[in-house]
């Protein structure tokens, strides 16, 4: 059996769940902040309605950012921590990856432009293909940018935009689509289903960090002269 | 509780491990500081301070139980810096202490981060044991604290406005120094001559344990701006000379005040020389014990706070829930004593 505990707190979500060969649980909470309040308290809950400890669980998956530093850090220490208490391995996923596979689950269209609002008149952006066995894989590379300045492949089709930056910046970014968006989800928040399915492929493919390399990845790394505190 | 206690400290620029025994002492401790990340802003950068302890946490941890030949399971509790200092650094530490107690059925207690400085000297042969007066002396804090018993402190002083650190690294800004100018201050003070400039002692002249350290360190300025960087030596020396002479007097009348027998200085300028050696003579002139902590604990570190986490988790004390806490403000009288 593959147990794997996945948290991700880099958003307004506080999306937490439990994996148990496909089977998921989660906890799954909306608010701007109080994550450091919840998180291993559902982690808890989760382990206890299941019957399981840590110690029984396979991998602790983590969405590592992009999203709000301080969210990013609590995610990634919890999990460090716990992972680091349990002996396991743990599996960093990319929270913009994460919005875009619970988009995929009941998306109209194959490609998925996710962005989040990254204030300073940016935003993380990162494109992503769902594929015949569900599950999305990046095309391109994640980057922060200005709205206008958004990369799109060529092979990019019909496509869904989703996440907190098509809030903010619809306009500029539907304009750089040209013609191809077909649907907008600006209220898209990672899901810990989504993060788990994603992690359960990558465990499967032999993936995974010890605790002391599981990084946040916040993309912007220019934090000094602009005084950008990302949250 | 029983074993030794892991102690997290980030609430700064340092990332600070250690494993702190009840029996035995401290085991081992690690430290990274992040000086040179933040030198050429001249000053902490939070956020770059809170990314940098979350890539260099785990790493120290490692290194801190090889060193004391232990594993995870062999821990008693997690002691982390709870505040005050910076929120973004310091839920670093609390996020990877807490979850990793929870994960590891460990009590953990949030430890408040000037009695963990304060308690530094305790990490020493000959510890103190109080009633006692504590001169807390870092980058964030000027405090002068009578500690009745551990857990029990009343603030006697503080500053009105410039943590006396803070003063040092100001003027050593202005003097050209790099950053932290404290001990760089400090070095060049060493060079200089003690009777050029003769800088205010503020607030000695009237009754009261508070201090203020803005003018004197503004007298530095106008100083350097009327003699020139020629003077920096000196300045440096009269600037050493009044903090000093200023904390000495304060701390005496503390002392009188409270009729304590034993004074504790603790907090990073308590590493600096001129101030040890001018309060042991105070002690000595008063017939009070004076304990500082070794210079390595003076600054932040992960010792002072596995030490405090041992006594308060050895007094029965953890966190009562799972939800993560720091606070950026945490006044040391609202402390209670371990237990209670
Ligand atoms: N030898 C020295 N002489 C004077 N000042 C010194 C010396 N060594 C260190 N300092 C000063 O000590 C300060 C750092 O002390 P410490 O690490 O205890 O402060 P902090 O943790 O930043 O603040 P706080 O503990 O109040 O939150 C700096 O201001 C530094 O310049
Ligand atoms: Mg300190």
């Amino acid at each position: 059996m593959a147990a794997i505990l996945g948290i991700d707190t880099a958003t307004e979500a506080c999306t937490t769940g439990l994996w148990m060969d496909g089977e998921v649980r989660v906890r799954h909470a909306v608010t701007p902040r109080g994550h450091a309040d919840r998180v291993l308290a559902d982690c808890q809950a989760l382990l206890a309605e299941a019957g399981l400890s840590l110690r029984d669980l396979d991998a602790l998956a983590v969405g590592r950012g992009p999203g709000s530093f301080t969210g990013v850090r609590i995610g990634v220490g919890v999990a460090q921590g716990l992972a680091y208490a349990a002996g396991l391995r743990v599996i960093p996923v990319s929270t913009l990856a994460v919005i875009a596979q619970a988009v995929a689950e009941h998306a109209p269209a194959r490609w998925i432009a996710v962005a989040i609002d990254a204030r300073m008149e940016e935003v993380y952006w990162g494109v992503y293909r769902r594929d015949a066995d569900g599950l999305v894989r990046p095309a391109g590379a994640e980057r922060v940018c200005a709205p206008r300045a958004v990369s799109i492949p060529d092979e990019v089709g019909a496509c869904v935009g989703a996440g907190s930056g098509w809030d903010t910046h619809g306009v500029a970014l539907q304009a750089r689509l040209q013609g191809r968006l077909r649907e907008m989800e600006p209220g898209a928040l990672p899901h810990a289903a989504a993060l788990l399915r994603l992690a359960a492929a990558a465990r499967e493919r032999g993936e995974g960090v010890s605790p002391a390399e599981a990084h946040p990845v916040y993309l912007r790394d220019r934090v000094t002269h602009t005084g950008g505190s990302g949250g | 509780m029983q074993g030794p206690v892991l102690g997290i400290e980030s609430s700064c620029d340092e990332t600070g491990v250690a494993v702190y025994d009840p029996a035995a002492g401290l085991l081992a401790h690690a430290l990274h500081s992040q000086v040179d990340l933040h030198a050429v802003y001249g000053g902490v950068v939070p956020e770059l301070a809170s990314r940098d302890h979350v890539r260099r946490l785990l790493p120290l941890l490692d290194r801190v139980l090889g060193e004391a030949g232990l594993s995870r399971d062999q821990l008693g509790g997690v002691a982390y810096t709870a505040g005050p200092g910076l929120v973004g650094a310091l839920l670093v530490g609390a996020s990877v202490a807490r979850a990793l107690a929870w994960g590891a059925g460990l009590p953990c207690l949030g430890i408040h981060h000037m009695e963990a400085h304060l308690l530094a000297p305790m990490l020493e042969p000959d510890p103190p044991r109080p009633p006692f007066v504590a001169l807390l002396v870092s980058g964030g804090h000027t405090l002068l604290v009578h500690v009745a018993d551990i857990g029990r402190y009343t603030v006697l002083g503080e500053t009105l406005d410039d943590a006396i650190g803070e003063a040092f690294d100001k003027t050593a800004k202005i003097l050209g120094l790099g950053y932290p100018g404290g001990p760089a201050l400090a070095a060049l003070a060493e060079q200089g001559d003690p009777g050029r400039f003769r800088f205010p002692r503020p607030m000695t002249d009237r009754p009261g344990l508070d201090f203020s350290f803005s003018g004197i360190k503004t007298f530095a300025l106008n100083t350097y701006r009327a003699a020139g960087p020629g003077a920096a030596a000196d300045i440096a020396r009269a600037f050493e000379e009044a903090v000093v002479d200023t904390l000495v007097i304060k701390s005496r009348r503390a002392l009188r005040q409270t009729a304590a027998r034993a004074l504790v200085v603790a907090g990073g300028v308590s590493a600096n020389r001129r101030l040890r050696a001018a309060l042991r003579a105070l002690g000595e002139t008063l017939e009070v014990a004076v304990h500082f902590p070794r210079p390595a604990f003076c600054t932040d570190n992960g010792a002072m706070v596995a030490l405090a986490g041992a006594i308060r988790l050895g007094a029965g004390e953890a966190e009562p829930d799972l939800r993560i806490r720091v606070r950026a403000r945490w006044p040391l009288s609202e402390l209670r004593p371990p237990g209670r």
